[in-house]
């Protein structure tokens, strides 16, 4: 029954809430979040606009299926922390997808009201009902299952390892997650800046793992400090789910990638977000600085908007963005892209580097650019681009961050015997399970399927989850064929 | 949490320490490395394992104050604790019996090259030790050098130790008089790419350690690329050991003055007021052991 007092004619009229935001000058210049969050009579407002489809395309749209219609009703209803129990039940990190997903690829593009007008703010009432829940300080763990006496060990601390431990714990399994860095979270805290996603968001989420059960060990490289095999053999892991992102950085390889001055995006973000760089010399670690600097990031997705947005909030003089195609083609979230322009980034669209300058100490200095046209479509389906012929100009700049995308570490590929890959040496799985060609070891998230998003790598974690759980309790899940699998890599 | 069970001098500047750290004890080849940071606002830093000990599950790393971690670090002493040691890293030393191995070291090198050298003696090559430092007291683990080696030279540019000049005026001698096959080169970049250019036209198989600036130290971030036959290779996973005749001295040592100043501004910040820093570190350390006590406790 709904809670919703209004007729369907009535709720269609009402208006989408705009999210409240920092000034975008203001911002600019600090690290705290952007976008600051809902009041309860937005949420309220913006709840009474569902129309609570018999077929909800929101959540058949969500790697996760969250139940979105049951969770606007708990809204209406003021029933914040029900509403955030709701989210729970598939989504174990609401605060962080509340903030991070690309819902208008999304649960907002299954959303009916976006045929006419403005779909519902999904991602903002999430978010909403998650930060209501942990400000409440109400929290309830949900109760797991009875002790299945099985331990499984998860491999990455990042959304596909986090959603993968929750739900395993749920399931009554001893949970290990080991991490290779210092601090838990992966890309949420090594990629993802302060200011689209707070840290003490992250380290809250992962605290409600641990006092559900979840034990984490830092600072362990699996493929280093331990092998798959030794986690299954000598440590008496019944399982073991592989969820350690895409890994190593790609850069241009054009002349003078070497001077000072030019990171990966990887690079750039880990010593800002991760090591706290922005606040140097309190903490440590250093930045090539920003400051007064002329910086341009290469690339158009949302690790580009990240690093720009980064290098501007670290008082760079002037933050261009470069992408060899137009904006229509970028693949980084529309609300980003505002994001950015609103605070002074400057997009130059169709221009490509084809060498970096630097001076006799090895500083650099400009990258030489060529400018380029859109052509016939790719294989991504995107319009190709094409450099024109003597159009070579050079844009000035002191650092320059490569955010051209990664490819597969293969730290665990390569020490663990029988791991099938792909050419690309990305791990093979079952579209399904999750199961790799090794009986028992399963693996999802960017180091399956290349870079994607935060929300798809938690659904793997999820699918992986429930694969393990047959496995270790369940009828016996059929690993991937070698032989099938080499041939079906592309 | 990584307990420093031993920590001594070996000579002015540097220390040694044996750090409990099991999983990396039981792992560690000669040649890797760790990386450590010390606390909550640290930096994070690539150091040599000079020696693992899997039964008691510790480590041994010999360390230079020279820039703000280090100098920290080394004030260090028993009984501290270390926030965040993660390993082995990179690929082992190469091993295999190649006949006369000659391994030169500079300074703190010697920690990174010790047990390569030992290993190479197990491995049935005849192993000449070369260990070169500034001065006398800069000259660290000449003992256990001896012991795994065939014979031993001790260069310093002073000649308050051994013979006075540099590592390469005893490696051009050697090279001189008899055939070498193969040779590891360890310590400040201008003595790497010295020993490189000594043996080049030789022919001779010369691998250096290098010692790019790390921060993950798993290949994520790139930011350890060396020119490595005019490509990128990562020091963290390709390496550290790379063919001397390959790198690009240049670009390394270039890249390794990237944070000059910024490094220069830690080490005032720290020296103003050393005592300070210390206890900083040590009330964060205590402050972590005391969760670390919390969460044991919520799981009886």
């Amino acid at each position: 029954m709904s809670n919703n007092p209004l007729p369907n004619r009535e709720r269609v009229k009402l208006p989408r809430q705009r999210m409240p935001e920092q000034n975008a000058q203001v911002r600019a210049a600090n690290f705290l979040e952007v976008n600051t969050g809902f009041s309860p009579e937005q949420a309220h407002q913006e709840s009474l606009r569902c129309i609570e489809c018999n077929k909800p395309g929101c959540m058949s749209k969500c790697p996760v299926a969250v139940d979105v219609r049951a969770v606007m009703d708990f809204i209406v209803k003021g029933d914040y922390l029900g509403a955030a129990a709701k989210v729970r039940e598939d989504n174990a990190l609401p605060a962080i997808t509340g903030r991070v997903c690309p819902v208008e690829d999304q649960c907002e593009s299954g959303c009916v009201l976006g045929k006419k007008g403005e779909p519902i703010g999904i991602a903002y009432l999430e978010r909403f009902v998650a930060d209501w829940e942990r400000s409440s300080g109400q929290f309830g763990l949900p109760k797991s299952k009875p002790a299945t006496g099985k331990k499984v060990a998860i491999v990455g601390s990042g959304p596909a390892g986090l959603a993968c431990a929750g739900d395993l714990i749920q399931m009554g399994h001893q949970v290990h997650v080991f991490e290779a860095l210092h601090e838990l979270g992966g890309v949420l805290v090594y990629g993802i800046p302060e200011f689209r996603l707070p840290k003490d968001i992250v380290a809250f989420e992962i605290e409600t793992l641990r006092k559900r059960g979840v034990v984490f060990e830092t600072n362990v490289v699996v493929g280093k400090t331990v092998t798959i095999d030794e986690l299954t053999q000598q440590e008496g892991f019944d399982s073991v789910f592989i969820g350690t992102g895409a890994g190593l950085p790609r850069f241009l390889n054009v002349p003078g990638e070497h001077f000072n001055g030019i990171y990966s995006a990887n690079e750039f973000l880990t010593r800002v977000n991760l090591m706290r760089a922005y606040r140097f010399p309190d903490y440590d670690e250093p930045l090539y600085p920003c400051e007064g600097r002329d910086v341009v990031v290469i690339g158009g997705g949302n690790t580009a908007m990240d690093a720009i947005r980064s290098a501007l909030r670290l008082g760079a003089k002037s933050a261009s963005i470069l992408y060899r195609r137009t904006e229509v083609e970028m693949p980084a979230r529309v609300e980003e892209v505002h994001h950015a322009h609103d605070e002074g980034v400057h997009f130059e669209m169709l221009v490509n580097p084809v060498e970096f300058l630097g001076d006799e100490k090895g500083n650099l200095t400009g990258a030489r650019c060529i400018r380029m046209e859109l052509g016939e479509p790719d294989d991504s389906g995107r319009r190709s681009s094409v450099p024109i012929k003597g159009s070579e100009f050079v844009h000035p700049c002191q650092v320059a961050v490569i955010a051209a995308g990664t490819t597969a570490n293969p730290l665990i590929q390569s020490t663990t015997p029988g791991l099938a890959t792909t050419k690309r040496g990305y791990i093979l799985a079952n579209d399904d399970t999750l199961a790799t060609s090794k009986p028992g070891v399963f693996a999802g998230g960017d180091i399956v399927t290349g870079g994607a998003t935060v929300i798809l790598a938690m659904g793997a974690g999820r699918k992986a989850a429930k694969a393990i759980n047959e496995y270790l309790v369940g009828p016996v899940v059929e690993t991937v064929q070698i032989e099938a699998a080499s041939a079906a890599s592309a | 949490m990584f307990p420093i069970v031993e920590a001594r001098p070996l000579a002015r500047g540097i220390k040694l320490f044996v750090i409990q750290a099991p999983r990396i004890a039981r792992k560690q080849k000669p040649g890797q490395f760790v990386i450590v940071r010390l606390n909550d606002s640290g930096e994070r830093v690539p150091l040599t394992i000079a020696d693992a000990d899997a039964a008691p599950g510790t480590i041994t790393i010999v360390v230079q104050a020279i820039g703000k971690t280090t100098m920290l670090l080394s004030m260090l002493e028993a009984g501290d604790s270390i926030l965040d040691v993660v390993g082995p890293l990179g690929k082992p030393s190469e091993i295999e019996n190649f006949g006369t191995a000659v391994v030169v070291s500079g300074s703190v090198g010697t920690a990174m090259a010790y047990p390569t050298a030992r290993e190479l003696k197990r491995a049935g090559n005849k192993v000449i030790s070369i260990v070169g430092a500034r001065s006398k007291d800069l000259l660290v683990l000449e003992d256990e050098v001896r012991k795994v080696s065939d014979e031993t030279y001790v260069v310093t540019d002073d000649g308050t130790s051994g013979d006075k000049g540099l590592v390469t005026d005893k490696l051009k001698q050697l090279l001189a008089e008899r055939d070498l096959h193969y040779v590891l080169a360890v310590g400040p970049v201008p003595m790497m790419r010295a020993v490189a250019n000594v043996t080049a036209p030789k022919k001779i198989k010369t691998m250096v350690s290098l010692n790019s600036i790390m921060v993950d130290g798993t290949g994520m971030c790139g930011g350890c690329r060396v020119l490595v036959d005019n490509k990128s290779e990562f020091a963290c996973v390709d390496g550290p050991e790379f063919e001397a005749s390959r790198v690009n001295f240049d670009v390394l040592m270039q890249r390794n003055n990237m944070y000059r100043e910024q490094e220069r501004q830690s080490i005032e910040r720290l020296q103003a007021d050393p005592q300070a820093e210390l206890n900083k570190l040590r009330e964060n350390i205590c402050a972590h052991e005391a969760c670390a006590a919390d969460t044991a406790g919520v799981k009886q």
